[in-house]
């Protein structure tokens, strides 16, 4: 950054403002695309070891070119229309999906000072983006003038705003403890040991958050947007080539945003668990690392448990989630400011 | 021109060709979604003059709730749009006579003194750190507590008349409850048989 500062002295305020948010935007975008990339490998080598097989192992040394592979594969493909969709939503719609999944990373902080734009109401921000994903998936559904298509976009729209809201819910409980909007913020009020993580006064929030995010991915048990038995593959059934290479990244950047937002929230963020032997490892590290720990349990649940009924679904996310975070957020506010242990949650 | 005041032109154009989208596009899917669009370019302007809070949360609750319910309704209807036009000629003096009151109506609030440049200077921009957010709330929760709750009273009382009006318990519909499935034991629904082994008739071995 102060190389490419000092390289452009003289030029117009605005051209450097511009050029050195693009130069961002890309520092964050190839690691987010590559960490795509092999999230998706890691899931088939995981499940696969977690099924007593292998996985992929073919194209490069223990198959570690794959990614790279189906990315080709993907490319060089036919991206068909079908006849009588809509031509103009049918191709939005992956661009929709793909933006609000990754302009939501904008906000997020690997490091005390790397963030790529540090507003003040970052939280909002991003529940702002997430909720506009599901157009992507509404939109293709619709757009693609077929009954499986619309079936699971249908079923994935419901999901995602009752999810939503539990989500919004926990987010609150972690708004009031660090008294603040700014996911940067939200990491500086955990600062110390494990001990002082968000994780343990909001424990019952960090459950219902990260089950949330789950149900929000679409992923699996709560995979019945796809339900690949009853509607073959959902809400993308229409889609192939590029169009649906897109969707899955954006399905996979949400995955990991969720995942970074777990680590920020509840695990720390940055902040290394013990003080002083563990600092040595750089913040972004540590921040990295985390997001990968609770990454993990994306693909771990998707090798253990069978998918949800869809009526159970749908209970849980109303009956049962958005009361646990209603009666949890007024223990917190009883607690803060009528008890003398409120500093527990400061 | 200044770079605020490019961004302020363009959001609202967009806005304006949106909102004229709606009511003039024939498929009320496409309306629909170009309501969303002329409610982003709307929160895009509010962002503009600094009120970063109302501005996403304009989107969030329009464009990430409401509409998506709206969305919903819309997409699985199936509208007859030959149906929908027949009578336009019919409503068209009326609705013109609404359309000629409303835009008179702000013809004259927007006209009078007191949204005058002098009377209504541009507010002076924040000072670097100061939040939006916390101001609101501030505001909300001391000086308009009462309206506030109030408000906040009768959308529960609607959210409350909603329900009850759409729950009706038909006797023909089964329903589980999930409490007695998580109750089940297995010796509720398995019944372990002890016998002696027995060989079948026509087997020698």
């Amino acid at each position: 950054m102060d190389l490419m500062l000092s390289y452009m002295q003289g030029w117009p305020g605005w051209v450097q403002v511009m050029l050195i948010s693009v130069a961002k935007i890309v520092l964050i975008l190839i690691p987010l695309l590559l960490a795509v990339a092999y999230t998706t490998y890691a899931e088939r080598k995981l499940i696969g070891y977690m099924q007593i097989r292998i996985g992929p192992n073919r194209v490069g040394p223990r198959g570690w070119l794959q990614p790279i592979a189906d990315a080709f594969k993907l490319l060089l493909k036919e991206a068909a229309i079908p006849t009588n969709a809509n031509r103009y939503l049918f191709q939005l719609a992956p661009v929709i999906s793909i933006t609000a999944a990754l302009a939501a990373w904008a906000v997020i902080p690997i490091s005390d000072t790397l963030v790529l734009a540090n507003i003040d109401a970052s939280l909002l921000y991003i529940l702002a983006l997430t909720s506009m994903g599901v157009y992507g998936v509404i939109i293709a559904g619709w757009a693609s003038n077929s009954k499986y298509a619309f079936l699971g976009a249908m079923r994935s729209a419901a999901q995602i705003v009752a999810y939503e809201i539990a989500m919004g819910f926990a987010l609150v409980g972690v708004l009031m403890v660090a008294g603040s909007l700014n996911l940067g913020d939200v990491v500086r009020g955990q600062q110390g040991s494990v001990l002082d993580w968000y994780i343990w006064p909001l424990f019952p929030l960090f459950l219902v958050y990260f089950i949330s995010g789950v149900a929000e991915t679409n992923r699996a048990p709560f995979d019945v947007a796809e339900g690949e038995s009853e509607l073959v593959a959902g809400f993308h059934v229409e889609y192939s080539g590029m169009p649906f290479a897109v969707f899955f990244l954006a399905e996979y950047a949400n995955i990991i945003l969720i995942s970074a937002l777990t680590a920020i929230m509840f695990l720390g963020g940055w902040h290394a668990p013990i003080n002083t032997p563990f600092t040595i490892v750089p913040p972004g590290l540590w921040f990295i690392g985390k997001a990968a720990f609770v990454l993990f349990f994306f693909l771990w649940f998707r090798a253990t448990f069978p998918r949800y009924r869809y009526d159970q679904i749908m209970r849980l996310g109303w009956k049962v989630f958005i009361p646990v975070t209603l009666v949890w957020i007024g223990v917190l506010g009883f607690f803060m400011f009528f008890t003398p242990f409120g500093h527990m949650f400061h | 021109m200044s770079f605020a005041q490019l961004a302020f032109y363009f959001f609202a154009a967009v806005m304006i060709v949106a909102a004229t989208m709606v009511i003039t596009i024939r498929n009320p899917v496409k309306a629909a979604l170009f309501l969303v669009l002329a409610f982003v370019s709307g929160a895009c302007v509010w962002m503009t003059l600094e009120a970063e809070f109302l501005a996403i949360v304009l989107v969030l609750v329009y464009v990430g709730a409401v509409m998506v319910l709206f969305l919903f309704v819309v997409m699985m209807l199936d509208v007859n749009l030959s149906r929908l036009r027949e009578g336009f000629g019919e409503y068209l003096p009326i609705g013109g006579l609404v359309a000629v009151l409303m835009v008179l109506e702000m013809a004259i609030v927007l006209s009078a003194d007191s949204f005058d440049q002098q009377n209504m200077p541009r507010p002076e921009p924040e000072a670097e750190g100061y939040s939006n957010t916390k101001e609101l709330g501030r505001l909300l929760y001391t000086f308009y507590v009462y309206p506030f709750e109030i408000a906040a009273l009768i959308l529960l009382v609607a959210i409350i008349a909603a329900i009850a009006l759409t729950l009706r318990k038909r006797p023909e519909t089964k329903y589980q409850n999930p409490a007695k499935q998580v109750a089940v034991k297995r010796e509720d629904r398995v019944r372990l048989v002890k016998m002696a082994a027995e060989r079948r008739k026509d087997d020698q071995s």
